[in-house]
């Protein structure tokens, strides 16, 4: 016989050191505090927000101080312009988005790579910059019309300063969530099943007809819906076109009010947020009607597609491709760089008078541009590591474990997922307005307040790269290492850490990227001191120094390229579908 | 002495029918256990109970004196000095064959010139000496199934639990496969329980079979055994190639019929209770005696004809023949021999 060794004695006097466990439960091998850890940090996260701002709401109607906010003709003003912008957004993201999806997914035009990567790029820019880019290039004071010498004479109106302009950029900004969602909906269409259509007799224009229009239309149904909700709940784009004009809509209308802080203010704010949601809900089960009965199941191959061959008309498709690309991207953010060199304000840009005095301010002598670099690079690095320190249990338990705790946590994520950022914001000042109990200290008006805020708004963001990691990878794994003697810390070492680390950190960069640009929830949290690079952008704007504020936006858009390219170059050890500009 | 005890062990997902319903069955020391049913019968869940992934809702699982699972307590699968072969391999992506095979080893605080050498009788037992320095990814199906076998290796365990083990070879590399495992267990003289839904792998492989249904164990038995004596219809239609006949025989017949006896019964319809009859088609042969069937069908197997016949009452027989027999002619079959389920 072999002698066995020690750690194997499992003798009666053992029995009664393992922990009992429910009968029929699987023994998970993990250590017990990682449930409630990750539970609790859920329930901070998405559930408490949510309550307080239902808690607030209620408190507004009961006493009365807030009512008064549901029936103001500023409130229905601000509803009928959120509704209008919204829709008109989503109908401009559906078309540019379906366009792009359906060349890159379905035909053979060239440079696939490029075009997915600067057509994401909108979605990656901070839309207060999309937006300041887009009115230094319309508009009489643009320096590159001038610089051009077609600019409108000075007097004429800025035409983005309107409810077109506003749903304009609102499709342009949120067009790539179309271009995504539908993408991922064309992989159900699978080159077998287009090149049994076309077996079956049926010209390339009946099977586009046929099959992929129907195979597509659950994804195009689910980017049209988020196109909406992300337009409901946006704030930089109306907030630079809008504010100028006198158009309010909802989220603008909870930055005013907050400004102009009064008594039943929480009351009002709450109610006026619930608003948002409620919108941004009927979108949401819109959706779900519209989609009820169109689960089309990817059945045999699918990922091979490419299955239409334009021929002569590949060039043209290719050129209109470029064009648009042109027009929403490589112009506005040449009248950004403009801008950010004229000397002055009103200034023609000649090569005379190119100046970097505007870089020279902000990097050197701006003491609010330095801490606003300062407070967005400790934020989003706070919350890009600390992030991953929930999200990593949180795959991790949501991929093994099956039933009532997988179905909890997948509820819990959702909330944030599914909540505009403006809520989200004006939930935490709810949270946290008053002082922590126990502790005595209020967190309002801190620093604090914001990367809380930040941690339950990218909660998403930070778990999609992990979670996909985690369902890529094959169970067994683990298991062979847990045969093999490995404890549950030895294992996470050994086996799972190494394997997740490259959706970590794209899930790092990823967050760091949004969170250092975001302007929504710190527009609100804010106060002096605290400032964000997007409220430094939004309040340079706002306070006419257009030229320092492109020069932050164009030093915003090299970050934001700088750090796509770093995912990029990790692209190869990544999960699939964690690069949304990869196919 | 240390066996392998399943004692009624039932496995609840709480969804209807237990996926495992009150098995007991005693793997000996050094027996070679397959565990063999279609798919979704419960096998692999007896698997992962015995590996200790999955808890056992009722019931208990024993090593020798040891209680390794019952539905209150579960030594961890780390603890329990077990190896596995997976369906999928498991092999770690970011370790070399070598890393991979010594893990266990690691793991155990094994390190140096003891490690080295024992990774390197591992892999030279399953000849991949040179190719220890390589990655998983760079290795074909043989291979990499030859590195998991040379993981379970390494530690001497009490128990190799495989799952399925050559679902994912071809034709070809299961047989040198099965010619490795086998040789595997001669040396290593571990227990091992092996699942598969391939009757050929089980019968040629295990010192025992046991057929599982449904969640329930069937027949426990040797492989020559449960082929020439199956119980019930399921492992008669699992086990070999065969007819299941509807034959009147009478209650407390014997379970070996001669053809006397079936001879009787078969084209003559007399009332009574109809019972299953199994016949093997090797069993069946030509005889100018028998009685005149129809060929239905016959196909060509490079070694044999298969062929059909029709009863007269309809039924299909299959039998092997040396010539090919025009489909619709008649010829003279006897049945050697039958077994009543």
């Amino acid at each position: 016989m072999r002698s066995r060794p020690r750690w194997l004695r499992f003798s009666n006097a053992g029995v009664s050191r393992t922990s009992p466990v429910k009968p029929g439960a699987s023994p998970a091998g993990e250590p017990r505090w990682l449930v409630p850890f990750v539970l609790a940090c859920l329930f901070l996260l998405c559930a408490l927000p949510l309550i307080s701002l239902v808690k607030a709401g209620f408190a507004g109607l009961a006493s009365g101080n807030s009512i008064g906010v549901l029936t103001e003709p500023a409130t229905y003003a601000a509803i009928r312009n959120t509704l209008l912008t919204a829709t008109g957004g989503m109908v401009i993201s559906v078309v540019i988005g379906a366009l792009f999806a359906f060349a890159v997914a379905l035909t053979d035009i060239r440079g696939k790579l490029f075009l997915s990567f600067a057509f994401m790029l909108p979605m990656m820019i901070p839309p207060q910059v999309t937006a300041l880019a887009w009115v230094e290039m319309t508009g009489p004071a643009s320096p590159l019309l001038k610089t051009l010498g077609i600019a409108p004479p000075l007097g004429s109106p800025q035409p983005l300063y309107s409810l077109f302009g506003i749903s304009l950029l609102l499709g342009v900004q949120h067009a790539p969530l179309v271009f995504l969602a539908l993408k991922a909906g064309l992989s159900a269409s699978p080159r077998d099943g287009v090149e049994a259509a076309r077996l079956s007799g049926a010209s390339p224009f009946r099977v586009f007809l046929d099959i992929v229009a129907p195979l597509a239309a659950p994804g195009l149904i689910a980017g049209a819906a988020i196109a909406f909700v992300s337009g409901v709940g946006n704030f930089g784009i109306p907030a630079i076109l809008g504010i100028p004009a006198g158009i309010t809509v909802l989220p603008t209308l909870i930055y005013t009010r907050l400004a102009s802080f009064g008594s039943g203010t929480f009351g009002e704010i709450a109610l006026l947020s619930s608003l948002i949601a409620a919108i941004a809900a009927m979108g949401l089960i819109l959706q779900q009607r519209a989609l009820s009965g169109k689960d089309y199941r990817i059945i045999g191959l699918s990922g091979a597609n490419a299955a239409f061959s334009l021929g002569r008309f590949r060039v043209l498709v290719e050129l209109g491709l470029a064009a648009i690309l042109f027009l929403v991207l490589v112009a506005p953010f040449a009248a950004l760089i403009a801008s950010s060199l004229v000397p002055a304000y009103g200034v023609p840009l000649t090569w005379q008078t190119v100046s970097l005095r505007a870089y020279e301010e902000i990097l050197f002598r701006q003491t609010m541009t330095l801490s606003a670099f300062g407070n967005s690079l400790f934020l989003a690095s706070s919350a890009a590591l600390g992030l991953l320190v929930v999200a990593a249990p949180t795959a991790y338990l949501m991929n093994r474990r099956k039933g009532v705790l997988a179905g909890t946590l997948g509820i819990l994520i959702e909330i944030p997922y599914a909540l505009p950022g403006i809520v989200l914001a004006v939930a935490f000042i709810l949270t946290f307005a008053a002082p922590l109990p126990l502790l005595n200290v209020s967190l309002y008006g801190t620093i604090w307040i914001i990367l809380i805020a930040y941690f339950s708004s990218f909660l998403a963001v930070s778990l999609k790269p992990v979670m996909s990691a985690f369902l890529q990878m094959d169970p067994s794994l683990e298991e062979a290492a847990r045969l093999s003697g490995a404890g549950f810390f030895r294992r996470m070492r050994d086996v799972i850490l190494p394997l997740v680390a490259p959706a970590a950190g794209a899930s790092i960069i990823l967050v760091f990227l949004i969170a250092a640009n975001e302007l929504t929830v710190s527009a609100l949290l804010w106060s002096a001191g605290t400032q964000t690079l997007g409220v430094a952008i939004f309040n340079l704007d706002d306070s006419g120094s257009s030229d320092l504020a492109s020069a932050l936006s164009v030093l915003v858009v090299i970050m934001v390229m700088a750090l796509m390219a770093a995912l990029e170059t990790l692209a190869n050890y990544l999960p699939e579908g964690v690069l949304p500009w990869r196919n | 002495m240390a066996q392998l005890i399943l004692n009624h062990l039932t496995k609840d997902f709480g969804g209807g029918r237990p996926a495992v319903s009150n098995v007991s069955l005693t793997v000996r020391e050094g027996g070679f256990l397959a565990l063999l049913g279609p798919s979704g019968c419960g096998k692999t869940t007896v698997l992962r109970m015995i590996a200790g992934f999955e808890q056992p809702t009722d019931g208990s699982i024993d090593y020798g004196e040891r209680r390794l699972s019952d539905a209150s307590r579960a030594l961890p699968p780390e603890k329990r000095n077990m190896a596995m072969v997976f369906q999928s391999y498991a092999l770690w992506p970011h370790m070399t064959v070598a890393e991979n095979v010594g893990y266990p080893l690691k793991v155990r605080g094994i390190s140096g010139e003891t490690w080295r050498r024992k990774v390197g009788e591992a892999l030279a037992l399953v000849k991949l000496t040179d190719y220890a320095e390589r990655r998983p990814a760079a290795l074909s199906g043989g291979q990499r199934q030859r590195v998991a076998l040379a993981r379970c290796l390494v530690t001497s365990p009490d128990v190799v639990l495989l799952d399925e083990p050559l679902a994912n070879l071809d034709q070809h590399l299961r047989k040198s496969m099965e010619e490795t495992f086998r040789i595997f267990h001669e040396r290593s003289g571990a227990t091992m329980v092996y699942v598969t839904h391939d009757q050929s792998e089980a019968m040629a492989l295990a010192t025992d079979v046991a057929v599982m249904s449904e969640g329930r164990l069937v027949q426990l038995a040797a492989p020559a055994d449960i082929y020439a004596r199956p119980e019930g219809t399921v492992v008669g239609g699992l086990i070999g190639r065969g007819s299941i006949l509807k034959v009147p025989v009478a209650e407390h017949a014997p379970r070996v019929l001669g053809w006397p006896q079936l001879r009787e019964v078969i084209g003559s319809a007399p009332a009574g209770l109809h019972r299953d009859v199994l016949v093997r088609p090797e069993h069946v042969r030509p005889d100018a005696e028998g009685i005149a069937l129809e060929v239905k069908a016959c196909v060509y197997e490079g070694e044999r004809f298969a062929l059909t016949l029709a009863l007269p009452d309809g039924q299909a027989l299959k039998a092997y023949g040396d010539t090919a027999i025009p489909v619709g002619q008649k010829a003279n079959f006897a049945i050697a021999s039958a077994w009543r389920l």
